[in-house]
């Protein structure tokens, strides 16, 4: 692992204007994101963490502050596809088939047909889905939609993936077990992931590092260097580091809470 | 097949009340002629009085049957049925226009549609003259575009499909507004993290996404389009067409030709827009949308 840093959030502050007056998404957010860190950003909802991807993205305009991605602003990082960025559902195209929606960041990137079905192979076999191109995704099950999501994020080679709560809608068993392949492809393909989560047992099982959010206006309340060794077996959620850890995390977050009431 | 039943109840129903009309309408004339040649009638000869005139108020199914197979099938089968008189010569057409129509209409309706979504100045200003448009009666505006057309040396099938086209075009652009506009915010970041281009965006989300509203459209638009075209042959003189026809058997009376013609309208409005939904079910199939 390197100390180059790829994000870098400076006094980053996002403020939208509404009917009700302004809101304050995020506030002087400062932060800095190393080449293969695994980054979770958790809190309750308001707390501006899906915000503070979207920033990254150049989904969002901050209104105040910097905000770098690989050393450039956002918008080129943007368009020199720095990112692949996986959404809350999985989004899928139901009118191609899996192959033809992993395809279609490829398409619209230019790259030459031979080269689209070669990283097309890779990418299902990276998430396990092999044998599956051929099918629509209506044949496919909510999580494995979701697979097919991640595999279109990687297919163009981003160094660093923004996940925003990926597995929120998928129950606790899919969800365990798309963490542990979540983990396994980080540690084989060592891009730096961003993401996005409300689940505290995810933070702390996934992130070498935690990024304690909270609400009104939106700030970093903690950020936790996760002790956690690289190779963790889901077990690991029964260590005594692992539990220190998310106490640590709700401790940060009801702190959040106490003086925002 | 389970259909079968219930339909053939629909039709059975919709015959006896046609029948029963047909004798209530037109006993006034068979009483007149009864009392004329100073006849009593009785209930059966009422009946098969008021089923059988020559020019009744409301002809009764099998005479407007016998009319349509006189002039359609009868003719085929004399080696006739291009002929001026055949029904079949007229649903022709009437029918190249309203296809004609249907084609600009649909043209024009996908372009003003994709200049209201991808347009701010089109997006607030076209929208209300599109509206304004469809409450001019076509009746009034339907003799002033064949006249300008003729002055500009423009006839013959044109000036109808463009009464077509002026119909057809409206639930397009409705329907493609919104079809263009259906992908989520979310589709639309997703082709904006890929930096796609307007024109990438636009082929390869928003379109496919439009589809369902624009097989909707294109059915209203067909069923406007077979309006237009008869409207367009209606104030013009036109010596061809079901419009024509219509015209004709209004001016001399002739009830049942005015039913037949109408019945064949109504036959080939079911069948385009029959065509289009089995279009409509191929595409969306093909599409894993349906």
């Amino acid at each position: 692992m390197t100390d180059e840093t790829v994000i870098s959030a400076k006094d980053l502050s996002l403020t939208f204007q509404t009917n009700d007056g302004p809101v304050h998404a995020l506030k002087d957010v400062t932060l800095d994101v190393r080449k293969g860190d695994f980054v979770s950003f958790i809190g309750p909802s308001g707390c501006g963490k899906t915000t503070f991807l979207r920033c990254m993205a150049d989904l969002e305009h901050p209104t105040g502050g910097t905000i770098t991605v690989n050393g450039v602003s956002p918008e080129e990082a943007r368009k020199s596809r720095a990112y692949g960025y996986v959404f809350q559902a999985a989004g899928l195209y139901p009118w191609r088939t899996i192959g033809g929606n992993i395809r279609m960041p490829l398409e619209i990137m230019g790259y030459a047909k031979a080269e689209q079905d070669q990283r097309v192979a890779r990418v299902l076999e990276l998430v396990d889905l092999a044998g599956f191109e051929k099918k629509f995704p209506w044949q496919l099950s909510g999580g494995m939609q979701q697979r097919a999501s991640i595999a279109r994020a990687l297919s163009f080679d981003a160094d660093i993936l923004l996940m925003d709560e990926p597995f929120g809608a998928l129950d606790e068993i899919v969800r365990d077990h798309l963490n542990e392949q979540l983990l396994s492809l980080w540690d084989r393909t060592d891009k730096t992931i961003c993401f996005v989560t409300h689940s505290i047992p995810e933070a702390v099982y996934l992130s070498t590092k935690i990024v304690v959010m909270s609400p009104r206006p939106g700030r970093i309340t903690d950020v936790i260097e996760s002790p956690l060794p690289r190779e963790r077996p889901l077990d690991i959620r029964d260590t005594p580091e692992f539990i220190e850890i998310a106490h640590r995390v709700r401790d940060g977050l009801r702190a959040g809470y106490g003086d925002a009431i | 097949m389970r259909n079968v039943v219930p339909i053939l109840t629909v039709v059975c129903t919709l015959l006896v009340i046609w029948y029963a009309a047909a004798v209530w309408l037109n006993a006034p004339w068979a009483y007149n002629k009864a009392e004329r040649a100073g006849i009593e009638l009785n209930f059966a000869d009422l009946v098969s009085d008021t089923w059988s005139q020559d020019k009744p108020k409301l002809p009764a199914p099998h005479q407007v049957g016998a009319e349509i197979w006189k002039t359609t099938g009868e003719m085929v089968l004399n080696g006739r049925g291009f002929s001026k008189r055949s029904l079949i010569y007229h649903s022709w057409v009437t029918f190249s226009a309203t296809a004609l129509g249907f084609l600009l209409g649909t043209g024009l309706g996908i372009a003003l549609a994709i200049g209201i979504v991808y347009n701010r100045t089109m997006d607030m200003s076209v929208m209300p003259w599109v509206i304004a448009s469809q409450t001019i009666p076509i009746l009034a505006i339907a003799p002033m575009i064949i006249v300008v057309l003729n002055a500009v040396g423009i006839s013959g099938l044109l000036p109808k499909a463009m009464i077509s086209m002026y119909l057809s075009f409206f639930p397009v652009v409705v329907g493609m507004v919104k079809g263009l506009r259906s992908p989520a915010p979310m589709q639309l970041d997703q082709m904006r993290t890929w930096s796609a281009t307007p024109a990438q965006t636009f082929w390869r989300l928003r379109l496919p996404s439009s589809m369902p509203y624009l097989f909707a459209s294109l059915k209203i638009g067909m069923a406007a389009s077979l309006v237009g075209a008869i409207v367009g042959e209606l104030p013009t003189g036109a010596v061809a067409g079901l419009g024509a026809r219509l015209l004709a058997g209004s001016y001399y009376g002739q009830t049942i030709q005015i039913w037949s013609a109408l019945i064949m309208a109504a036959t080939l409005a079911a069948i385009l827009v029959g065509l289009i939904g089995v279009l409509q079910r191929i595409t969306l199939k093909r599409m894993g949308m349906a």
